[in-house]
């Protein structure tokens, strides 16, 4: 039971991860995929955050009295690592809307039908 | 000049010729000067060089190191000069006879195919003096590789499902048996210099020994030791001058040389008798020499009984280089020489059919020695020297590897050559008896090739009979080779 | 400022691209990428010869001393690779400005640009860098940049491609950001030689082992190592032509540099190779690539694709040789990673010569071509031939590395494999020979070579091929060095430990 409640942060972690995870191979649209893919990341997001904690530390902004911070390190890692992210998912969007004007859907498998037909057409 | 330097020139020539061929493609009779001509400069310089050879002069350039302790490098020894003579007095003698041959025939690309011609050559003087088995592998892939143009010349469907099997087989067992046999044997030996007596250190594995020597006897598919052979057969959809220098002496005889370079100079030859895999290749040899023979029987086509025929003669040569006895390796070698001078004129007199009277099978040929009687009577001598029969060379060879075979108690090997000479009466004595005992066609008179083809066949002759005459000498400085 | 150059290397290309795209025009854009990528080739070159002479260098990122920033370090295994990503791309660059004119509408022409330089910055990027996080900061620049590239071909179906990769790359990326947070958690540290020293002592447990699990299934998918290359084959058949002659060049020659550092210096020899049995994984996984990837690269209909896959199956080739675990098989992953970046680099642009005369690289349009542009037909043979491993060409010398270190320790039956593997590219290569020297032209097929500034960079990479084929001192003597550097030292450094 302890190890299932001490190391909570992890728990989420792992669920989050594998929603994420499920999303990105389950779903047929493209943007539930993306959608998935961010689930996925932030899972790793919290996983850097929560390891940085700190217990009975605060918040690492320098203050009297106080002497034990959070680590601020992972904070700061992960602020790069959204950064990524967000671009990832901004490049993701653009390309499905190039995705949506050129074979007029989202689905996963109109684009493979789409794709399927050429492919019969040109042999 | 330093000897030395000649030797470089023996790699150059031919590929100067490439220069001059290409840049002279539009004038047919400046391009085919240069071919002869460097042909001719070729020859002299080999001969020169065998001069030195003969007065002691250490004959040796190092090019440049690959790897680190893997150098291209050639040196002259006597095994080598003999093929290289072999290979350069041939090349003369083949582009005169190409010149008729391909005009005659009307030939489309004759630019790329002297150019290719003569890279061959190149590749071929570069196996023949080479000093390690690294500098041997790369340019019996070169080999391959620019004689592969001249195999598909005709461009059209057969040619091209020939020249999927030549290179398939070449490159195939090259890459895959070759390759690892020389890997394995620096691994094991740490050089790969051809070395007298072997490069191996004491107590190697026997059975390490017996892999990699069979690595090596397959391995090395221009020797088409059976069942390997396809290649050469398919290689027969080149024209005539092609099968007649590369696949009946300068590709296939790289190959004999090779497997007679490695059991000598690798293995050494009394490594190699007391390995017990040697028996099992010796017996190999000796059917793949039986069977090809009977497939020669079979074959209606021209020039596929010649390559049979080739096929079961390779097998004499890796017969001897495997019964690996001092008379049998001489005998080998003496069979190169012998059957290159004879095999390339029974492919001269083919071609001179086929470009005179269109007649590819024979079948064909009743009567033939009438409308062409210089052309069959080249043939019938050439056949006789294949056979073995005196007054003509090939009676050397056979005498030495039967010695051999003596020496090393494969009695069965005598028996076994002895079949073989009787099937080779019958399959290639037949032709000029077609040819002269038949009724001639009908209408038909006298019209042989091109001068410059005749010429070619009747030199090739003249050195078969002159090849008896003067057997001694050669036996002679072969003989002269350090083996161990 | 010789003592800037690691950081100039990268700076360069980063900040070149937002320059690039205020020069706008897409001419002199390419001029200014090209320029600019041709400086990062020159500061690479001094640096391997600095790291030759002088030993690593380690430069701390605006004077902040590791492990509190950031540091650059370059040793002779990056310098090496840091040559092979400029010296690719400032060739493929040379070459680029028809095909890229050709094959990418107007307005984006100088985009393309940008994301080439943002790729290549990011690149360069992840072989200098000394920091782990780092790499995952210019893996994630090299990778978004890659599929901008990739979706800027006029093909569509380059979208889809382009769209599958992204979510595949990132997903490793991740991977590879969840492994450098567990090491983080562990040892308190991202420098890599600070980890280097942390980790063993904490070793058993299993948390560096999911570490480095995370890590090596992340840099496998950007490596697209069997089974993980579904996403490859497609990204390089519809790419622009360039882009893919640039990736197959460079992109998993990082990769597997990646995968080298990870394993042989910031994980240990002893942990990457004695408590996890990468040995077979490797070389089983790396054989079933090349066989795979070889047979289907047989029956591919479009060469673009066809030699995707033989991406696919040389990659197996680099795999088994860093599963061998050797000093002697390190080496020949790594001279088969310079090799391979210039049979493929000179296969690719083949490929773009051929693209921007005849329009199409089904066989059907490369029918005949031996005849309608000889000079490409002959470059595209060369290339070939080296992928077969002729003598002469570089692809023989790292077969023979290769093959001489599975015979080394004993492995005959993973030699035989290798060789037999080569036989495979002979049929996939022949094939398309035959096809190029004996089918007949189409009819109206267009005619004539791709123009000069095509040809030459095809040229130089093929003589490439043959040159190092020959003169293999360069290569042979540094990647020698690289390998024993890292394996001998990474084995002294546990020794220490063990001492503790």
């Amino acid at each position: 039971m302890s190890v299932l409640f001490s190391h909570y942060n992890y728990w989420v972690v792992i669920v989050l991860m594998m929603i994420g995870f499920y999303i990105v191979i389950a779903q047929g649209n493209l943007v539930k995929k993306l959608i998935g893919l961010n689930i996925f990341q932030t899972s790793v997001f919290i996983l850097y955050i929560s390891a940085g904690k700190v217990s009975g530390g605060t918040a690492p902004i320098l203050a009297d009295g106080i002497t034990l911070y959070s680590n601020p390190l992972p904070h700061v890692l992960i602020l790069t690592a959204i950064v990524v992210g967000i671009a990832t998912t901004a490049l993701g969007l653009s390309l499905i809307i190039r995705i949506r004007d050129t074979y007029g859907s989202v689905e996963e498998q109109d684009v493979r039908a789409a794709e399927g037909n050429r492919k019969q057409e040109s042999c | 000049m330093n000897a030395a330097h000649l030797l470089n020139w023996t790699l150059l020539i031919p590929l100067l010729a490439v220069v001059g061929i290409v840049l002279c493609s539009r004038w047919e009779n400046l391009r085919e000067t240069a071919s002869l001509g460097a042909a001719a400069i070729l020859f002299a310089v080999v001969c020169t060089l065998y001069g030195n050879l003969r007065d002691g002069v250490e004959l040796a350039v190092h090019w440049i190191e690959i790897l680190p302790g893997l150098a291209i490098s050639f040196r002259v020894d006597t095994m080598g000069m003999v093929f290289a003579l072999i290979a350069s007095s041939l090349w003369f003698v083949t582009v005169l006879y190409a010149i008729g041959y391909m005009r005659g025939h009307d030939e489309q690309n004759q630019t790329r195919f002297y150019a290719c011609f003569a890279v061959a050559i190149s590749a071929v003087m570069g196996i023949a003096f080479a000093e390690n088995l690294f500098t041997l592998f790369v340019f019996y892939e070169v080999l391959s590789l620019c004689t592969y143009p001249l195999v598909t010349h005709a461009g059209n469907e057969k040619a091209k499902n020939g020249g999927r099997i030549y290179l398939g087989i070449l490159l195939g067992t090259s890459i895959a048996l070759f390759l690892p046999a020389i890997i394995g044997t620096w691994m094991l030996s740490g050089t790969l210099d051809f070395t007298p007596g072997g490069v191996f250190p004491e107590g190697t594995s026997p059975v390490l020994l017996s892999v990699l020597l069979v690595l090596f006897a397959f391995g090395i598919g221009k020797a088409a030791l059976m069942p390997f052979h396809r290649w050469l057969p398919a290689a027969m959809v080149a024209p005539t001058p092609v099968s007649a220098l590369l696949h009946a002496v300068a590709v296939v005889k790289a190959g004999v040389f090779s497997v007679v370079k490695v059991v000598v100079f690798i293995f050494g030859i009394d490594t190699v008798a007391d390995l017990p895999v040697t028996s099992w290749l010796v017996y190999l040899a000796g059917a793949s020499i039986l069977l090809a023979s009977l497939v020669a029987m079979r074959q209606d086509n021209f020039k596929s009984r010649l390559a049979y025929s080739t096929v079961s003669q390779l097998g004499y040569i890796t017969l001897g280089a495997f019964m690996a006895s001092q008379a049998a390796i001489v005998g080998s070698m003496l069979h190169i020489t012998m059957h290159a001078f004879g095999k390339i004129t029974l492919f001269f007199c083919a071609g001179a059919v086929y470009v005179a009277h269109h007649k590819s099978e024979i079948s064909q040929l009743d009567g033939m020695g009438r409308v062409m009687p210089v052309t069959f009577i080249a043939f019938t001598l050439g056949a006789l020297s294949i056979i073995g029969l005196p007054p003509l060379g090939g009676v050397w060879s056979k005498w030495f590897l039967m010695m051999g075979a003596l020496d090393s108690g494969y009695l069965i090997m005598l028996a076994v050559l002895s079949i073989s000479s009787l099937l080779n009466i019958v399959y290639l004595l037949e032709i000029p008896a077609r040819a002269f005992l038949r009724p001639a066609p009908a209408g038909a008179s006298l019209q042989e090739a091109r001068p410059s083809s005749v010429v070619a066949m009747v030199i090739t002759t003249l050195m078969c009979i002159a090849l008896f005459i003067y057997g001694s000498d050669l036996y002679e400085f072969i003989r002269s080779a350090r083996l161990v | 400022m010789l003592s800037h150059l690691p950081i100039l290397q990268v700076i360069l290309p980063l900040l070149g691209a937002p320059a690039c795209l205020i020069l706008w025009r897409p001419r002199i854009a390419w001029a200014f990428s090209f320029f600019i990528s041709a400086l990062a080739f020159i500061i690479s070159g001094l640096l391997l010869k600095q790291v030759w002479q002088g030993g690593e260098i380690v430069y701390a990122l605006g004077g902040w001393e590791a492990p509190w920033g950031i540091e650059y370090r370059i040793d002779l295994l990056n310098a090496f690779l840091l040559l092979i990503v400029s010296g690719l791309s400032t060739v493929v660059l040379a070459g680029a400005r028809q095909s890229v004119a050709r094959e990418i509408p107007a307005e984006k022409q100088t985009l393309f640009y940008v994301a080439w330089l943002l790729c290549l910055a990011g690149q360069l990027g992840i072989l200098a860098t000394g920091d782990a996080f780092n790499v995952f900061v210019f893996l994630e620049i090299s990778s978004l940049s890659t599929y901008t590239l990739i979706s800027l071909s006029r093909q569509r179906e380059a979208l889809w491609a382009a769209f599958q990769y992204l979510i595949v790359g990132t997903i490793g990326a991740t991977f590879v950001l969840i492994g450098i947070g567990l090491m983080y958690m562990m040892t308190g540290t991202l420098n890599m030689a600070d980890l280097a020293q942390r980790l063993p002592e904490v070793a058993d447990t299993r948390t560096v082992f999911a570490a480095y699990a995370f890590i090596i299934v992340g840099v496998c998918l950007k490596l697209a190592l069997f089974p993980l290359h579904a996403w490859l084959p497609n990204a390089y058949t519809f790419a622009p032509s360039v882009v893919t002659a640039f990736l197959a060049a460079t992109a998993t020659k990082v990769a597997v540099y990646l995968l080298i550092r990870f394993s042989f210096t910031v994980f240990g020899k002893d942990f990457s190779t004695f408590d996890v049995p990468l040995h077979s994984i490797f070389i089983g996984l790396g054989l079933i690539a090349v066989f795979s990837a070889s047979t289907v690269a047989i029956m591919q209909r479009n060469i673009k694709r066809a030699i995707a896959y033989s991406s696919v199956a040389q990659i197996g080739y680099m795999i088994i040789g860093l599963g061998l675990g050797s000093v002697l098989g390190l080496q020949a992953t790594l001279l088969h990673l310079f090799n391979h970046a210039l049979m493929k680099g000179a296969l690719f642009m083949a490929m773009v010569a051929m693209m921007l005369r005849i329009g199409g690289i089904t066989v059907d349009d490369i029918a005949g071509l031996g005849k309608r542009m000889p000079v490409t037909a002959l470059a595209f043979v060369t290339g070939g031939l080296s992928l077969i491993g002729v003598p002469l060409t570089v692809g023989f010398v790292s077969k023979w590395y290769l093959v001489s270190a599975a015979f080394s320790q004993g492995m005959w039956l993973v030699a035989l494999l290798v060789v037999l593997g080569s036989l495979l590219a002979v049929m996939y290569i022949w094939r398309l020979v035959e096809i190029m020297y004996f089918r007949e032209s189409p009819e109206q097929a267009p005619r004539g070579e791709a123009p000069l500034t095509v040809l030459l960079p095809l040229l130089l990479l093929v003589l490439g091929n043959i040159y190092f084929g020959i003169d293999t001192r360069l290569p042979v003597s540094v990647t020698e060095a690289a390998a024993s550097s890292l394996l001998v030292e990474a084995y002294q450094g546990v020794q220490v430990g063990g001492a503790k």
